[in-house]
């Protein structure tokens, strides 16, 4: 981290050059009106100034093709900035499918991640550069956002659901990770590093210390709830299968189909009731409270990697938005 | 000038003992009452900024805990915002003016104006307690789950005094609507009216629809707290971004709330002191309307990104860059009334510049927090902070300032000591822009807001920013000294000192209990200064007959 005075921030990702021009746009616009305004005012504070003497002419009206020439020209500038703004908002929204998968729980007060592979830090997070990330996120209690000032990002983490981000670095170095969202006492200790490697570096770093993959953490925590009791029982079984699940079209007993995502799996340990498979009954208890979120992490790498019933690959994932 | 003399009756010496005002149903003196509280609850709001900005001259931590620090921008939030901003022009000057502007003798429901008044220091004392026996550390934004169910702070009590007063902003809202509906003199047509009544006419809508929203969203907080109803806490089956949600949809209007009136005030000054009719009046008054209307469908962009819907963004960003437009068509028209007029800079007039200034760049910056993909970057940092502080700050306590000097005379029969005056203005004008500006930066290179302890290289600019907020404490202390002053001291001012056009201007100052010795009849438009017109021919000056007039 460059800890010199400065005005103006890093860029250190793909997004971050476009956002500053866009900035830079803005702040040509907004320095030309308020020049414009300024010496307009200084100069007819002087020039109209009561001792001055000029002939003053008597009231006149407002002639509206300036009232509309006047409204029309920040419109048109207006929109320039909302088309523009919408686009970069898009790609920020659509995450590459060949990203790196990360998964970060916030809590008060600090930042748990935990890599593909296995690999956890906490209030660090380490990155190849030159390669798109995803972070699907959620917080174990309260609001939290996660921001990297020097990618121009940031997304809020809720309690309850998941949010992602995605971005690719451009740049090694470390760059600062703040929590944006006030989160308690605690909220300006809420901070670590963004670290970005060159790829060697990165793959050596990733090698150190001992990891267990999510998804056989995910297959521990299983066994250990006995989850394929009801949903891996060799003969009629219980509970839907989850084998290919994940990504999948599920019909509901509503009759309604959800995509089988992250959020719904989520839903579907926590609160099993409110999206019930159709042609099963509603058995299945709640694990509300029993797992906690990085535990859910890994329960669900684990069903996204069970394959499909007569196909030996993983399934091939697409991200889920 | 120095025959001039005050009247011998007027509302101030009408009757002195304690319950002459405390029982007051007189719409000038709840006016009057409402400024000595304004007055006391922003010293207070201020000293909680003086310590924060004191503590943020350094990085660490060293001059207060976390749960202090937090504590202190709740408290400056949450009196800035409810018992200042909000109630800043509307309840001192709309009070005081309103029904002057209109010939009226008094607000349609005077008993309902000072339970209002009753209803607002009752509020206003219980949280001011409520936070400095206890504190509340919530942020005035009381974002969900932190304050329903993690915060171990004073989150019911400060809600219960912020609902309790939200009362009576409702119902001076409705106060003022019916007012200006059934008040008005004979011949006070609608677009006779000085804009800074259509702007307390939009304000009043305004107040009217989106307070019980609060109201709503206080109580389920309550009940969240209290009784563990899920709501907004995902354990309990809640959603946290539904409280989000609830409180823009009462807080984006209510930014409205805080800015306004203002204008309605700037209105008036900038006329007066150009001797100008206003540029395009129509456009200005229907501006409000639309600032007004508009300002309840843009919430959604304080939520970019808070997990809403990429949907719901482009809507929400699409929909905040069309209120930029009425806001810039007030700027235009204001700036076009200077030109060819008859400036002089006066105390009210450095004010109503400054507001027209800083106001426009707070207005400016707000597109850049609307524009989606420079929102990801920039909110919830010092980039907002620096923005509302121009609207707030540079907008509103200066559109306050313009109009408590603007109608000091009135109120009181004395003049403002002008040098003083002129000298605070400006210390203020840089000061403030000394406190914000660096602020702008800061949030661009990435400082959050609400960070108690903040990293070494932001150090430079937080301390520039400390610095202009001790010279605008120190402008805002002048005028409260040389205001206190005057009331014994400044020079007599004569019924219309500015020549001013108004119907309030048309009658002595301090005015009689019942404002007008006899109901005005309105002829004329406002704002013709030139050549000057008032909307009334001014009465005979039966109290005065002794003295010689003040003619210009």
């Amino acid at each position: 981290m460059d800890k010199s005075f400065r005005l103006f921030p890093e860029a250190a990702s793909t997004a971050a050059p476009a956002v500053d021009r866009l900035y830079f746009f803005l702040l040509a616009v907004s320095s030309f009106f308020t020049l414009l305004i300024c010496v307009a005012i200084l100069y007819f504070a002087v020039k109209y100034r009561r001792s001055a003497s000029f002939a003053r002419s008597a009231d006149y009206g407002s002639p509206w093709k300036l009232e509309v020439t006047w409204s029309l020209i920040p419109l048109a500038l207006t929109m320039v900035m909302f088309f523009w703004g919408a686009v970069l908002y898009f790609r920020s929204h659509r995450a590459p499918p060949e990203s790196a998968k990360v998964s970060v729980v916030g809590k008060q007060w600090m930042w748990k991640i935990q890599h593909a592979g296995g690999k956890q830090e906490i209030n660090a997070l380490h990155l190849p550069v030159g390669r798109p990330v995803q972070l699907t996120m959620i917080s174990e209690d309260v609001i939290h956002s996660f921001y990297v000032p020097a990618f121009r990002l940031k997304q809020d983490v809720l309690p309850g659901s998941y949010t992602t981000l995605w971005f690719e670095p451009t740049k090694v170095g470390r760059f600062h990770l703040f929590c944006a969202e006030y989160c308690g006492t605690s909220h300006s200790d809420m901070i670590g590093e963004v670290v970005v490697m060159d790829p060697a570096d990165y793959s050596e770093w990733l090698q150190g210390g001992p990891t267990e993959s999510p998804v056989e953490a995910g297959r521990r925590l299983f066994e250990q709830f006995r989850c394929g009791n009801c949903h891996a029982a060799p003969v009629r079984p219980r509970c839907p299968p989850l084998d290919g699940l994940y990504g999948s079209q599920v019909a509901l007993s509503g009759g309604e189909m959800v995509t089988a995502d992250e959020a719904y799996l989520r839903e579907s340990i926590l609160n099993p009731q409110a999206k019930v498979v159709a042609g099963y009954q509603s058995v299945m208890p709640s694990y509300e409270g029993q797992i906690d979120e990085a535990g859910l992490f890994e329960l669900i790498a684990y069903v996204k990697s069970l394959a499909p019933p007569e196909q030996s690959s993983d399934k091939k994932q697409s991200a889920p938005q | 000038m120095n025959n001039v003399q005050l009247p011998k009756r007027h509302y101030l010496n009408a009757d002195y003992n304690v319950w002459s005002w405390l029982l007051s149903t007189d719409h000038k003196r709840i006016g009057i009452l409402y400024m000595i509280s304004l007055t006391l609850f922003f010293f207070v709001g201020g000293a909680a900024a003086v310590l924060f900005r004191l503590e943020l001259m350094t990085p660490g931590g060293d001059l207060v805990l976390s749960e202090t620090y937090n504590k202190l921008f709740t408290l400056h939030g949450v009196i800035m915002v409810w018992f200042f901003l909000i109630p800043s022009v509307p309840t001192v000057l709309g009070n005081f003016f309103l029904p002057m502007m209109i010939g009226a003798r008094d607000l349609a429901f005077p008993r309902l104006n000072l339970a209002s008044w009753y209803l607002f220091v009752g509020g206003g004392l219980f949280t001011v307690w409520a936070m400095l026996t206890g504190g509340v550390d919530t942020g005035w934004t009381f974002y969900t789950p932190y304050s329903s169910t993690y915060a171990n702070t004073r989150v019911m009590l400060t809600a219960i005094g912020v609902f309790v007063s939200g009362f009576s902003t409702i119902l001076t809202g409705m106060n003022f609507i019916v007012t200006i509906h059934t008040m008005r003199a004979p011949g006070m047509t609608w677009f006779r009216l000085p804009l800074f009544v259509w702007a307390h006419y939009a304000n009043s809508l305004i107040m009217v629809l989106a307070t019980p929203v609060l109201a709503v969203t206080l109580l389920l907080i309550g009940m969240e707290r209290v009784l563990g109803v899920g709501v907004f806490d995902p354990n309990l089956g809640g959603d946290p971004l539904l409280f989000q949600h609830l409180f823009w949809f009462y807080s984006h209007p209510a930014v409205y709330l805080m800015i306004l009136p203002g204008m309605g005030v700037v209105s008036e000054v900038i006329t007066c002191f150009a001797r100008k009719g206003i540029f395009g009046y129509t456009f200005i008054a229907f501006s409000s309307l639309a600032i007004a209307v508009l300002g309840f469908l843009v919430w959604g962009h304080h939520m970019f990104v808070s997990g809403q819907s990429v949907l719901a963004s482009l809507t929400f960003s699409f929909l905040s860059m069309l209120i930029a437009v009425p806001s810039a068509v007030k700027v235009f028209n204001w700036t076009a009334t200077l030109h060819k007029g008859s400036i002089s800079l006066d105390t009210p007039m450095l004010y109503a510049l400054g507001f027209i200034g800083l106001f426009t760049m707070g207005g400016l910056t707000g597109l850049f927090l609307a524009t989606l993909a420079v929102d990801q970057h920039v909110h919830d940092t010092y980039f907002v902070v620096a923005h509302f502080h121009y609207i707030m700050v540079g907008g509103m306590v200066m559109g306050y300032l313009a109009g408590i000097h603007f109608w000091w005379p009135k109120m009181t029969g004395r003049l403002y000591p002008e040098w003083w005056g002129r000298f605070s203005a400006v210390l203020i004008f840089f000061g403030f822009n000394l406190t914000f500006f660096p602020q702008y930066l800061l949030g661009y290179l990435g400082m959050p807001r609400r960070y108690h302890v903040y990293p070494d290289e932001f150090q430079v600019l937080n301390v520039m920013s400390t610095a202009g907020a001790s010279i605008l404490g120190v402008g805002y202390l002048i005028p409260l000294v040389y205001l206190i002053w005057s009331l014994r001291y400044g020079k007599i001012a004569g019924p219309n000192p500015w020549q001013a056009t108004g119907l309030e201007w048309q009658t002595p100052s301090p005015p009689p209990t019942f404002n007008f010795d006899e109901t005005p009849s309105v002829t004329e438009r406002p704002y013709q200064y030139s050549p000057w017109t008032p909307q009334t021919a001014p009465p005979p000056e039966p109290e005065l007959a002794a003295a010689e007039t003040t003619s210009p």
